[in-house]
């Protein structure tokens, strides 16, 4: 039996929303090369949506199928729904993870938030927008 | 699609000719070999005679031959039977860093038992330093394991160096085998170590099924009791069709094994050596020569192996890796990490063992399909971006 469900493996495999944004509004960061998964997320904010959300991910399948599942769960969220998108609910999307992947992969929804975080905090320096 | 199974060291298939030789083992000749009917007749003599087949193998003799479940077993019982026997001596053991789980980790269980343990370190090819192994004997020192040589990255220990030292200092010396025997010549009293272990499913046997080599006059303390089998050493009903087949596969391997061996190191050296050229920033792994014929093992850059591995199954192709992702316990091989490669390489990992039925074909297949692959998951990395940036800000 494979160890991803077929959903997993469509987003491995044509993972949507992958690249980088020019001038992002918000960059958010996770992971670190000792547990092997890495993500960035860059996001582009209009009228508190999310107007564009794209990613990078350095990692298993499991970790590519989630930043995919969440880009495409986000984009045209407001950052308030945004921030609702839990680990729990990207693997309910993905039809299940490995029981063991499920934590260290599935970061997707903390590097949103992080990215969120980053747009509000320029966003009260009174920085760009 | 193309099958091509390139992951040898984790099972090779079994050979037409080693089940037709179990066949009869799972049908009318079902006898216990401990019983003294005809049935048990049958039986016994069919395990003797895959004793000396594997014996003739190692150049043994049959009665120094322990058949056991694994590969795995005879690792915990030449560990822990050798240490256990000799405790009055001493509480000192030492094995190398790069040792598969079940010498280690049964030098861990060691340990909770009151011994104590010094891990050998490797250089970067993963090569032990005899002189090493010499500096870290204690006065209480009763047992060295290094293993013939490593399964994920191929290199060759120089056991016979290391044994000369075991030797002058009368301590015993195991070594893990089962990556060698039937693979590559292995001859005990050449080795010149005390224990030995090899595993039927490295060499086109049945799996779930080893033996441990003990050499005559060595003590070891069994760790199942309660029956005679395998001279007293290890209790329990033989598992017959299995062991016909490990002494069927072994003297297969013996006879078969100068063609294998020329078989295996060519496809192995045009993937060492076309892979590189087809993909940047890709580092071989092991010793550059003295490795395994049929071990090419990497690490990518700027990608993690599990996503390389499920693409490269997609498209018909086995192989495995040692990143964290890969592992149930999400932990970076230990080899690998010993070697001194950090982190974020090693998640690069890809080991391709070849296997007898590999040809041509299947390396020009790999070679075509690893590439865009490669290319691909480094165009959704952030590390490759860092990358490319860093180059073309001209650092």
């Amino acid at each position: 039996m494979p160890i991803y469900s077929e959903k997993v493996m469509d987003h491995f495999m044509n993972p949507r929303n992958v690249g980088e944004i020019e001038n992002p509004d918000g960059i958010g960061e996770v992971g670190n090369p000792v547990c092997g998964d890495m993500m960035t997320f860059y996001i582009k904010v209009k009228d508190n949506r999310l107007e564009d959300v794209k990613f990078k991910t350095f990692g298993c399948g499991a970790a590519i199928a989630v930043s995919s599942m969440v880009s495409e769960m986000a984009k045209g969220k407001t950052l308030e729904e945004a921030r609702k998108i839990t680990p729990q609910l990207v693997a309910d999307e993905l039809e299940g993870l490995p029981k063991n992947k499920f934590h260290c992969s599935n970061l997707g929804a903390q590097a949103l938030s992080k990215a969120i975080d980053d747009y509000l905090s320029k966003k009260n320096k009174g920085g760009k927008k | 699609m193309r099958q091509v199974y390139l992951d040898n060291a984790a099972t090779t298939p079994l050979l037409p000719e080693v089940r037709e030789a179990m066949l009869p083992y799972l049908g009318e000749l079902f006898g216990n070999p401990s019983c003294l009917h005809s049935w048990g007749d049958a039986a016994r003599e069919a395990v003797e005679r895959a004793r000396e087949q594997v014996a003739q193998l190692i150049g043994a003799e049959a009665e120094e031959i322990i058949f056991t479940g694994s590969g795995t077993e005879s690792n915990n019982f030449a560990i822990k039977g050798l240490a256990l026997a000799q405790q009055a001596k001493g509480k000192h053991v030492v094995v190398s860093a790069v040792e598969h789980f079940s010498v280690l980790y049964s030098a861990r269980t060691l340990e909770k038992w009151g011994f104590e343990l010094t891990l050998v370190p490797v250089d970067k090819y993963g090569v032990v330093d005899p002189d090493e192994v010499r500096r870290n004997l204690r006065k209480d020192t009763i047992l060295v394991s290094v293993m013939h040589a490593n399964a994920e990255v191929g290199t060759i220990e120089p056991i016979e160096e290391i044994a000369r030292i075991t030797r002058e200092n009368g301590i015993l010396f195991h070594t893990d085998a089962v990556a060698t025997a039937g693979t590559i010549p292995v001859k005990v009293k050449e080795l010149g170590v005390d224990t030995l272990s090899l595993a039927g499913n490295q060499f086109y046997g049945p799996k779930g099924v080893g033996a441990l080599w003990v050499r005559k006059g060595v003590r070891i303390i069994p760790l199942l009791d309660g029956g005679v089998q395998e001279g007293g050493r290890r209790a329990g009903t033989e598992n017959v069709p299995a062991i016909v087949g490990l002494g069927k596969a072994a003297e297969l391997a013996r006879m078969d094994m100068p063609a294998r061996i020329k078989h295996l190191t060519h496809l192995r050296d045009r993937l060492l050596t076309e892979l590189p050229r087809k993909i940047e920033r890709v580092v071989v792994t092991g010793h550059p020569q003295n490795r395994l014929p049929g071990n090419a093992s990497f690490c990518v850059e700027f990608i993690e192996g599990e996503s390389m591995l499920m693409w490269l199954n997609s498209q018909g192709v086995a192989v495995t890796s040692g990143s964290a992702c890969t592992s149930r316990a999400l932990k970076a091989s230990h080899v690998l990490l010993a070697m001194g490669l950090p982190h974020a390489l090693a998640q690069g990992s890809i080991l391709f063992t070849l296997g007898l039925d590999n040809t041509d074909e299947d390396i020009d297949y790999v070679l075509e399909v690893l590439p865009p692959i490669v290319d691909r998951l480094r165009q959704m990395s952030p590390l490759y971006a860092k990358f490319t940036k860093a180059g073309k800000g001209g650092k």
